[in-house]
C-alpha cells in the first residue's frame, strides 16, 4: 500500500500538467476561433511574417 | 516579440490617436514604439479560402508584424510597424481582394463574452479534472469499506480528496458562489443561492469530517454537481455570445464615421455623434448621411426607406432638408448639420425603440419565474429538516446537517440549470443552421406564444431593389441602356445594369441628378431617365419605369417591379395554414402596398403608416390580448420590432433594426419563418416537460431525504440521474427536427 504515498501524487502532479496546458493554450487564444483552425489546417505552405497570436 | 495583444493596445491608444484625414486610422491603436494595431470587420469571409488569401496578402507586406483573421467573429486582426495610414493601405489591399472591411469599433462588447467564455471554459476544466480524480479515490474508498481497508490508507484519501478538492470547488464554484452573493446581499434569491448553498455545505461537512478521521466524505457529489452546472451554463453562454456576435458584426457595418470640413477646408473624420451645429458636413455619393441638415451646395437622390419605409428615391437640391441614416445615391453632397447624435430624427426612432424594449424587458423566462418561488420553499424545507433533527429526534448537529445537506442536494433545481441551456442550445444550433440569429434568452419562449404576425413590405416582403420587368426587345438598346446605367447608382440604373451585366460601359456618360443620363454617341445625344428627362408623355401605369430615346428609334420604355422576397408567397401560405393571423403595415404609398399585398395573398394592409403609428398599431393588437411577431427591416419598423411581443430582422436591416429584433435571418428566402416558429414551439414544449419532470422528481425525493433515509451521495446519484434524463429529453428535439433539414 505504501506504493500508493508515490503512485497517488504522480497521478494527481500529471493531471494538474494537464489542466494547465488546457489553461495555456485557453489564454493562447486556441479556443476563440474552432472553425478558422480548422479551416486553417489545410494550408499547405506557412505563410510568411506569420507568429504566434 | 512584445506579448501586448491588439485588444490592450485599442484600449489605451484609441483616445490618443489622431484621425488623419478621411481616413480609417482614427480607429487605429498606435504603441510608443512606432507599432500600430487595427481591427476590422471583414464581413464577406465565409471560408478557409477568404483566411489563406487575406493572411497570405497582408503578411507579404515587409511592414506587417501580424495577421490573423477569426473566421468564427469574421475580424480582422492587424498589427503593423510604422504609421497610422498604413490602415488605408490595408483597406485598399483588402478591397483589391474584394473585401469591405469596417473597424471594428463594438469589441469592448465582445470582449467581454470572451472573457466570461474563458472563465467559464477554465472553470470547467478544473471541475472535470477535481471530478474525476476525487470521484477514484471515492470509488477506492466506497470498495475498501467492505474489503477491510485500513484506517490510515482511508484517512489518507480523505484527505488527498480534500486536497483536490477545497481549493478546486473555490476556483470553479466562483461563478456561482458571486452571483449566489450579489442575489443575497440584495435580499433576493436566484438559482445560484440554493446551488451554492448545497455545494458548500457539503465541501465544509466533508472537510470536518476527515479532520475528525470519520469514514464518509462527500468531495465527488460536491464537484460532480459543480460540472454538471458548469456545462449547463458554458453551453448557454456559448450560444449567446455567438448570436450576439453575429447582430454587433450588422451593426458594426453601419457605424461609419462622418467626414467633416474644418475651417482649413479640409475633411476629417469624426464620430457621428461629435458633430456640432453649424458645422460643414460632406456625404459622398453612396454614403450614409450621418447628420439632420439642410443641403447648400450639391443635388442628388437620397434613399429615405429606412427612414420612412419609401422604395423610391427622393431628389434633393439646395435648400432641402435630409436626416441622418438616408443614403445619398447619387453625387456628393455638403450639408450644413442642423441636428447630430441624439438630436436627430433617427435618434427619436431610437428612444422610442428603448422606451418599447424597456417593457418588453420585463418579460421573465419561465425558469425564472419557477426558480423564484422554487428556491425558497427549497431552503425552508432544509432549515426545517435541521431543525427537526436536531431538536424533535434529538439527533446530533453532524447527523442532522448531513440530512438537510441531503434535502439541499437532492432539490438543486438541475432541471433549470441544466435542462433549459440544453434545450436552448439544441433549439438555437439547429436554427442557427438554418440561417436565423437568436438573439434574445427569452426570445424563444416568446416565439412559442405568438398568434399574429405583421409584416412590413420593403426589405421584408420584397427585396430592397427593384428589378428590371418589361424592356424592349432589341438587343442593340439592352446593350446601349445597359452601358449608360452603368454609370450611375440610381436603384433603375442598377436594376438595368444586374439585367444586362455583359455590355461594355460607356465613357463620359452625364448624370443629371433626379432626371436621368445623357451620353454623346456617334449618331446624337441618347438619354435615360425619366419621361421629363426624355421629353416625352409619362405612361399612366403605377410602375416605377425609365425611357431610353436614341436618335433614329423610337422611345423605349423599361418599366421596373420590386421583386418579392423568395418563399414570400409560399411562406404566407404556410403561416395561415398553421392559424396565424397575418397583416401587413408598410410606410410606402398604398398602390404599392396593394400589389405586394395581392401577390402574397394577405388582405389585411395598411400603407402610409409612421414609426409612431406602427407602435401604436402593434401596441393595440397587444392590449387586445394578441401576441404579436413583427417582422421588418427598417429604422421605421425598429420601434414596432421592440415593442412587439417577439421580432425577426433580415441581417441587411439597418443596425437599429437589426438591435431591436429577438431574431436575425439571413440569406434571401423567407421560408425559415415558419421553422422558426416551429421550433420555438417545440422548445417551449420541452422545457415545460423538463420542469415537470424535476417538480415529480422532487416530490417524490424530498420527503425521503427529510426523513433521513438517503445520504449525500445517493442524493448526488439521484440528482445526477435526473440531469440525465431532462438532458436527454432536451435533446429529443433534435431527433424530432432531423427528418425536416
Amino acid at each position: 500500500m505504501d506504493v500508493l504515498l508515490v503512485l497517488v501524487p504522480i497521478a494527481l502532479a500529471l493531471g494538474t500538467l494537464g489542466l494547465f496546458a488546457f489553461f495555456w493554450a485557453i489564454k493562447g487564444g486556441q479556443y476563440e476561433d474552432l472553425q478558422g483552425a480548422a479551416e486553417r489546417i489545410l494550408y499547405d505552405e506557412d505563410p510568411p511574417n506569420q507568429k504566434e497570436i | 516579440m512584445t506579448t501586448v495583444s491588439l485588444l490592450d493596445v485599442g484600449q489605451q491608444g484609441r483616445a490618443a490617436a489622431m484621425p488623419g484625414p478621411g481616413t480609417k486610422a482614427g480607429y487605429v491603436a498606435c504603441r510608443g514604439n512606432g507599432g500600430c494595431g487595427l481591427s476590422l470587420l471583414v464581413a464577406e469571409v465565409h471560408c478557409g479560402a477568404c483566411i489563406r488569401r487575406i493572411e497570405s496578402r497582408l503578411s507579404r507586406e515587409p511592414a506587417v508584424e501580424l495577421v490573423r483573421l477569426n473566421l468564427s467573429t469574421r475580424r480582422l486582426d492587424v498589427r503593423w510597424h510604422g504609421t497610422a495610414d498604413f490602415a488605408d493601405e490595408i483597406i485598399a489591399m483588402l478591397a483589391g481582394l474584394g473585401y469591405e472591411a469596417s473597424p471594428y469599433v463594438a469589441e469592448a462588447l465582445v470582449e467581454r463574452d470572451r472573457a466570461t467564455e474563458s472563465t467559464l471554459l477554465k472553470a470547467l476544466a478544473v471541475a472535470f479534472f477535481a471530478a474525476s480524480n476525487v470521484m477514484m479515490l471515492s470509488w477506492a474508498v466506497w470498495v475498501g469499506h467492505d474489503g477491510g481497508m485500513g484506517q490510515g490508507t482511508r484517512a489518507f484519501f480523505h484527505w488527498m480528496s480534500a486536497l483536490i478538492a477545497v481549493p478546486s470547488i473555490v476556483y470553479a464554484g466562483t461563478p456561482f458562489f458571486a452571483s449566489a452573493w450579489s442575489a443575497v446581499r440584495r435580499a433576493r434569491t436566484n438559482m445560484d443561492v440554493p446551488i451554492s448553498l448545497g455545494v458548500i455545505l457539503t465541501a465544509a461537512m466533508s472537510l470536518a469530517e476527515t479532520v475528525r478521521g470519520g469514514p464518509h466524505v462527500y468531495f465527488d457529489g460536491a464537484l460532480s454537481l459543480l460540472f454538471v452546472l458548469l456545462l449547463g451554463r458554458y453551453l448557454d453562454q456559448q450560444v449567446r455570445a455567438k448570436a450576439r456576435s453575429a447582430v454587433q458584426n450588422l451593426a458594426i457595418l453601419a457605424a461609419r464615421p462622418v467626414s467633416v470640413i474644418g475651417d482649413d477646408g479640409r475633411s476629417r473624420a469624426t464620430p457621428a455623434d461629435l458633430v456640432k451645429s453649424g458645422e460643414l458636413v460632406l456625404a459622398a455619393a453612396g454614403e450614409r448621411i450621418g447628420v439632420d441638415g439642410v443641403v447648400i451646395a450639391g443635388h442628388s437622390s437620397v434613399d429615405t426607406s429606412l427612414i420612412n419605409g419609401e422604395s423610391a428615391p427622393k431628389p434633393v437640391t439646395k435648400g432641402d432638408q435630409v436626416f441622418a441614416g438616408t443614403l445619398n445615391l447619387l453625387s456628393p453632397l455638403s450639408i450644413l448639420a442642423q441636428a447630430a447624435g441624439a438630436s436627430t430624427v433617427l435618434s427619436d426612432i431610437i428612444r422610442l425603440v428603448e422606451a418599447a424594449e424597456q417593457k418588453r424587458g420585463r418579460f421573465v423566462a419561465l425558469a425564472d419565474r419557477t426558480v423564484r418561488w422554487y428556491t425558497p420553499v427549497v431552503h425552508v424545507l432544509a432549515a426545517s429538516t435541521f431543525v427537526g433533527w436536531l431538536l424533535l429526534m434529538e439527533a446530533g448537529w453532524q447527523v442532522a446537517l448531513v440530512n438537510a445537506v441531503s434535502v439541499l442536494i437532492i432539490a438543486c433545481p438541475c432541471a433549470l440549470g441544466l435542462a433549459v441551456p440544453v434545450t436552448q442550445v439544441v433549439a438555437a444550433s439547429r436554427l442557427m443552421r438554418a440561417g436565423l440569429l437568436l438573439k434574445s434568452e427569452t426570445a424563444l419562449e416568446r416565439l412559442a406564444s405568438i398568434d399574429t404576425i405583421l409584416f412590413d413590405k420593403t426589405g421584408t416582403l420584397t427585396l430592397a431593389q427593384p428589378v428590371l420587368s418589361e424592356h424592349p426587345d432589341d438587343a442593340e438598346i439592352l446593350r446601349l441602356a445597359s452601358g449608360l446605367a452603368a454609370a450611375s447608382r440610381h436603384p433603375l440604373a442598377v436594376a438595368i445594369r444586374n439585367a444586362i451585366p455583359d455590355a461594355p460601359m460607356l465613357d463620359y456618360v452625364q448624370e443629371v441628378p433626379g432626371f436621368g443620363l445623357s451620353w454623346n454617341g456617334p449618331h446624337g445625344e441618347v438619354r435615360l431617365g425619366s419621361a421629363a428627362w426624355c421629353q416625352i408623355e409619362p405612361s399612366l401605369d403605377s410602375h416605377a419605369e425609365a425611357w431610353l430615346v436614341s436618335p433614329g428609334s423610337p422611345p423605349r420604355r423599361f418599366s421596373f417591379a420590386t421583386e418579392l422576397r423568395p418563399g414570400a408567397v409560399e411562406t404566407v401560405a404556410a403561416l395561415r395554414r398553421s392559424g396565424y393571423r397575418l397583416a401587413i403595415i408598410s410606410g410606402d404609398r398604398s398602390e404599392t402596398v396593394g400589389d405586394i399585398a395581392a401577390a402574397v395573398g394577405i388582405a389585411d394592409w395598411h400603407a402610409g403608416v409612421s414609426p409612431r403609428e406602427k407602435i401604436a398599431r402593434v401596441e393595440r393588437l397587444l392590449q387586445a390580448g394578441r401576441r404579436v411577431l413583427m417582422v421588418g427591416d427598417g429604422i421605421n419598423d425598429a420601434p414596432a420590432l421592440a415593442a412587439a411581443t417577439a421580432s425577426l430582422a433580415p441581417a441587411e436591416a439597418a443596425d437599429v433594426a437589426g438591435r431591436a429584433a429577438d431574431c436575425v435571418w439571413l440569406g434571401r428566402s423567407l421560408a425559415s419563418v415558419p421553422m422558426l416558429l416551429r421550433t420555438a414551439r417545440q422548445a417551449r414544449a420541452i422545457v415545460i416537460q423538463n420542469i415537470g419532470f424535476s417538480f415529480v422528481y422532487n416530490a417524490a425525493w424530498i420527503p425521503v431525504a427529510m426523513a433521513g433515509i438517503v445520504t449525500p451521495w445517493i442524493a448526488a446519484l439521484a440528482m445526477s440521474a435526473s440531469s440525465l434524463a431532462v438532458t436527454f429529453n432536451a435533446l429529443r428535439l433534435n431527433l424530432s427536427m432531423r427528418g425536416e433539414a
